[in-house]
């Protein structure tokens, strides 16, 4: 076996036990270091998967399998969560829940989706999935002493398992059906026609994996746990794992199941425009910031199925240019309210932004932009992600998706605006503490910079998503 | 200097002016003196250059000129593409002149958060030229759809007390319109497989989708222009906007509209435009007629131009689509006189709003006796929007009214009436305010126009009174362009009545 294929995870996993030993054997002292030096394996594991090369090659029986398509995912994936572990530090020390474990937990979190992107076989999707959710858990009910956070973690558990099972009975009624695991035999096998048992399993995968996409009708944890969880943990769930689950989904629908698209895109497109319309009417009547940029989550979940419910190349690769600029832009929305300290005390109310531009004017700039780009106005990067979307839908013959998403759009700006509203025109509310956080400020600033200035060279992105496309689905 | 990319810097350096001003630190009263000279400087020197276009335009060529092109969202095949003809031309130039008066104008009366204001508005300019002269789909949907961030938060943060209902009526309204725009874009990419604006000309649609696409387009369009009835967010947006807010919106903004018909829906959907002129007609008329009547009852300065600037479409909209020459000559120059007259409109109400802080006719009377300057002002541009013959309101009515007569002989005398109430709401309003006996204790102490008031009308006096007596020399560059668009018209007019 060839282990260059996995010497990025295998980096993570050994970078993560040394950690924790590291971490056990310092304790509370260490916790700044555990976190600086995930990061570091996280950047280091990106580069790992760049220096990869593109060639597809498999490994582990042919269990786990390496492309263009995975590598793009992956170092988005790791840029992400070192991101995102880099602007939760402050906020952690601030709330006294800075322990080693925080960043550690995070990092196998990490390790878990990317092995859910490099998954070739339903066992290993459902090894990955699982080791990507039960840290997870752990941490939305990190704030122990908090009961809406451990009410939160307890939800997150108690619906993440359930979808756990969905996915698995959907696993086991596939394999019971086709007869084999790994998704090379049932490509064969869909090929010869699959069986309605197969497809019934079909649907449950589908519903598992729409739980942690938070699509509806699977979505309902997802406003409370993001209001409840620490909101570092908040926008962790927010950005990696929604890339990595519909990394899964996509190689799960365009791979093996590429034969049935007829079948499951049916299903896809309920989904999404489901999803769209909760998103945007939900989210209207929202007062806390995170609650509402779990709807928000939502509604950009609908968006990026339309690609998907295109299944073909053109879908696939504005799935993952929009999945690229959102996760991006919902970092740093995160480390604008991450920001959000006022009198030593952390507030998450809409309001608490009142008059931002007056004093705090850098930061309410960003976050306007990040709201616009949300809303999908150009010149921002949303618009260009929602732009291709849109395209693949119509490419694909669903103009009437389109015509929903556009609309849904419509109404959707109308929130986004409003924080905007609530930060420029409103009277100014008392200022927020200065936060002498140049991790969190550089995070938030690198990401409005990506937002405003993909318009200029939307190459990197665009042509990358391009090659992944071309590789899950030549 | 002829292979400089002209169109680029004029488009592009108000944005570098932004991003300077977006980086001056210090005490507050530093910061607003320095934006302000900036932002003037900025907005001069894309003025002087926007000349260089103009001059260095050739009236006899009626394709695109000054065309830069490079790749741009390379595998869609979609390139950063821009150019000017002679529809194009005049828009551009007035943008650019409509941000240095906006910028001239509210020298003093803006004394808030004069950074971000100044901003805002070269941020304005960028997308402005930069609708104009696109000529990719793509491109000119970023710059059509970005006006809305600026224009949302000039509207929110510098406007009226209703504001807040007015910025969000006006992004919401004109969003709902441009995301169809945006399907319709898309279909007609996949259609053709490009987005270039000449190719599109050319492209033929199938006379079925045709009709889809141009409804999508008039969703857009008739909300921007603004059409009745989908005009009812224009009095909230101009009543609570800044002054020069007002200006940009009816100056330009609305022209967006009306360039959109003449760039799209009519060179590409030529079939679907002809079959859908009775509607414009009909709506446009409507406009005419009811909206004359609506500003005739208002009470409120802003709101009646702002009324009179829809009925002032309908003339525009009924001269676009009637394919002969006369009417589209006439609807752009209408377009382009209504820049100038509704930009000096909204100014003199902002002259004497920022000294007696009300918009209530009521509230005035007899500003004659006080403000010799501004009552002559006020009267040329109440002349001239009420379409008297010397200046530039009269060339493009007439020019419609006989264009569309030759069409339609009903909705000429229906549109010939709105010139009737034009000059009854436009007279009136100006006995009320300026003529009378100086009554009001408020008004005792006015003060007649300051120097960068004047400076800021001096150059809309003169194009007004220019264009009235020479406007030949408006039509000369636009004269090709348009002739081969009715030329085109004409030739699907001539086929659909032989089937």
């Amino acid at each position: 076996m060839d282990w260059a294929v996995v010497l990025p995870e295998a980096f993570l996993f050994l970078a993560a036990l040394l950690l924790l030993l590291f971490g056990t054997l310092f304790e509370r002292q260490a916790a700044r270091w555990v976190a600086a030096l995930a990061v570091l394996a996280l950047f280091v594991a990106a580069f790992l998967v760049l220096a990869q090369g593109g060639e597809a090659r498999t490994a582990f029986f042919g269990q786990f399998v390496v492309d263009r398509f995975s590598a793009f995912v992956k170092v988005l994936l790791f840029v992400t969560a070192g991101g995102t572990i880099l602007i939760a530090t402050g906020y952690l020390q601030d709330l006294r829940l800075e322990r080693f474990e925080w960043p550690l937990l995070a990092l196998l979190a990490t390790l878990g989706m990317a092995m859910m992107v490099s998954a070739n076989s339903l066992l290993a999707l459902y090894m990955a999935l699982e080791l990507q959710s039960l840290p997870l858990y752990v941490l939305a009910a990190s704030r122990r002493d908090s009961l809406r956070a451990s009410e939160a973690g307890l939800k997150y558990f108690v619906l993440g398992a359930l979808a756990s099972g969905l996915l698995l009975y959907g696993a086991s009624l596939v394999y019971g059906f086709a007869g084999t695991l790994s998704f090379a035999g049932l490509a064969e096998a869909a090929q010869r026609g699959l069986s309605t048992g197969a497809l019934v399993g079909l649907i449950f995968l589908i519903a598992g994996l729409a739980f942690k996409l938070a699509a509806v009708p699977f979505h309902m944890w997802t406003p409370d746990v993001y209001e409840g969880a620490p909101t570092p943990v908040t926008a962790f769930l927010a950005g990696a794992p929604k890339l990595a689950a519909m990394a899964l989904a996509l190689r799960l629908l365009f791979g093996p199941f590429a034969e049935a698209a007829a079948e499951w895109q049916q299903v896809i497109v309920l989904v999404a425009v489901a999803s769209m319309l909760l998103g945007a009417f939900a989210a209207i009547g929202q007062r806390n910031i995170k609650r509402l940029m779990a709807y928000s989550s939502i509604g950009h979940v609908g968006y990026a199925l339309i690609g998907v419910a295109a299944a073909d190349q053109v879908g696939l690769q504005a799935v993952l240019v929009f999945m690229a600029i959102y996760v991006i832009m919902t970092v740093g929305c995160f480390g604008c309210i991450l920001m959000m300290r006022r009198g030593g005390r952390y507030v998450e109310q809409i309001e608490d932004l009142a008059g931002l531009s007056r004093h705090q004017p850098m930061m309410a700039l960003a976050m306007a932009l990040f709201m616009f780009s949300m809303a999908g106005i150009p010149p921002l990067a949303g618009f260009f992600g929602k732009l291709y979307v849109f395209l693949a839908a119509v490419e694909a013959g669903l103009v009437w998706l389109a015509v929903v998403g556009v609309l849904t759009s419509v109404v959707a700006a109308f929130y986004y605006l409003r924080i905007v509203k609530v930060m420029y025109f409103d009277a100014p509310a008392q200022p927020f503490d200065p936060l002498p956080r140049p991790e969190l400020h550089a995070v938030t600033a690198a990401s409005a910079v990506f937002v405003v200035g993909f318009l200029f060279l939307p190459g990197p992105i665009v042509d990358t998503a391009q090659l992944a496309a071309e590789a899950l689905l030549p | 200097m002829s292979d400089w990319p002209l169109l680029s810097l004029v488009t592009f350096l108000p944005l570098v002016g932004a991003t300077f001003i977006f980086f001056i630190r210090g005490e507050e009263e530093v910061v607003a003196q320095n934006s302000r000279a900036v932002a003037l400087w900025t907005a001069l020197v894309t003025f002087l250059l926007s000349l260089l276009i103009w001059a260095q335009f050739d009236p006899a060529d009626p394709g695109f000129q000054l065309v830069e092109k490079s790749p741009w969202l390379s595998g869609l095949g979609i390139n950063y593409y821009m150019g000017v003809d002679g529809i194009s031309l005049w828009f551009i130039l007035l943008s650019t002149l409509l941000t240095l008066i906006c910028i001239v104008g509210s020298w003093h009366s803006v004394t808030s958060r004069v950074k971000e204001y100044m901003i805002a508005f070269l941020v304005m300019c960028t997308m402005l030229v930069g609708v104009f002269s696109a000529l990719d789909l793509v491109l000119f949907y970023v710059f059509f759809e970005g006006i809305l961030i600026p224009m949302y938060l000039i509207i929110g943060i510098w406007g009226g007390p209703r504001r807040i209902y007015a910025a969000f009526k006006f992004f919401l309204y004109t969003l709902v319109g441009s995301v169809l725009f945006l399907v319709a874009l898309i279909v007609m990419y996949l259609e053709t497989g490009t987005t270039e604006i000449p190719e599109l000309m050319r492209a033929n649609f199938d006379p079925g989708l045709q009709l889809w696409l141009w409804l999508a387009m008039f969703a857009s369009f008739a909300v921007k222009m603004p059409m009745w009835p989908f005009h009812t967010w224009l009095p909230d947006a101009h009543v609570e906007a800044p002054t020069a807010g007002s200006v940009i919106l009816a100056g330009v903004l609305l022209k967006i509209g009306g360039y959109g018909f003449l760039r799209f829906s009519l060179p590409m959907l030529p079939e679907a435009s002809l079959f859908f002129a009775p509607l414009i007609y009909a709506l446009s008329v409507v406009a005419i007629v009811y909206t004359s009547l609506v500003a005739l009852a208002q009470s409120d300065m802003k709101k009646l131009i702002a009324y009179s600037s829809v009925a002032h479409m309908g003339i525009v909209t009924i001269g676009i689509f009637t394919p002969n020459a006369l009417g589209l000559t006439g609807g752009l120059l209408q377009m382009i006189s209504h820049g100038f007259v509704s930009a000096a409109l909204f100014l003199v109400v902002g002259v004497v709003y920022d000294r007696i802080h009300s918009r209530e006719i009521a509230a005035y009377g007899g500003l004659a006796e006080r403000m010799p300057v501004y009552a002559a002002v006020f009267m040329l541009f109440m002349l001239a929007s009420a379409g008297l013959p010397g200046t530039s309101g009269f060339v493009g009515e007439i020019l419609v009214i006989v264009g569309v007569f030759m069409e339609n002989s009903w909705v000429a005398l229906l549109a010939a009436t709105g010139m009737i109430l034009g000059a009854a709401y436009m007279l009136w309003l100006y006995r009320r305010v300026v003529f009378g006996a100086l009554v009001k204790e408020t008004l005792r102490g006015i003060r007649d126009l300051r120097a960068n008031e004047i400076a800021a009308f001096a150059p809309l006096v003169l194009l007004v009174l220019f264009m009235g007596l020479y406007p030949q020399f408006f039509i000369t560059p636009i004269a090709a362009s348009v002739a081969s668009l009715s030329e085109r018209l004409m030739e699907v007019q001539v086929q659909l009545a032989s089937r």
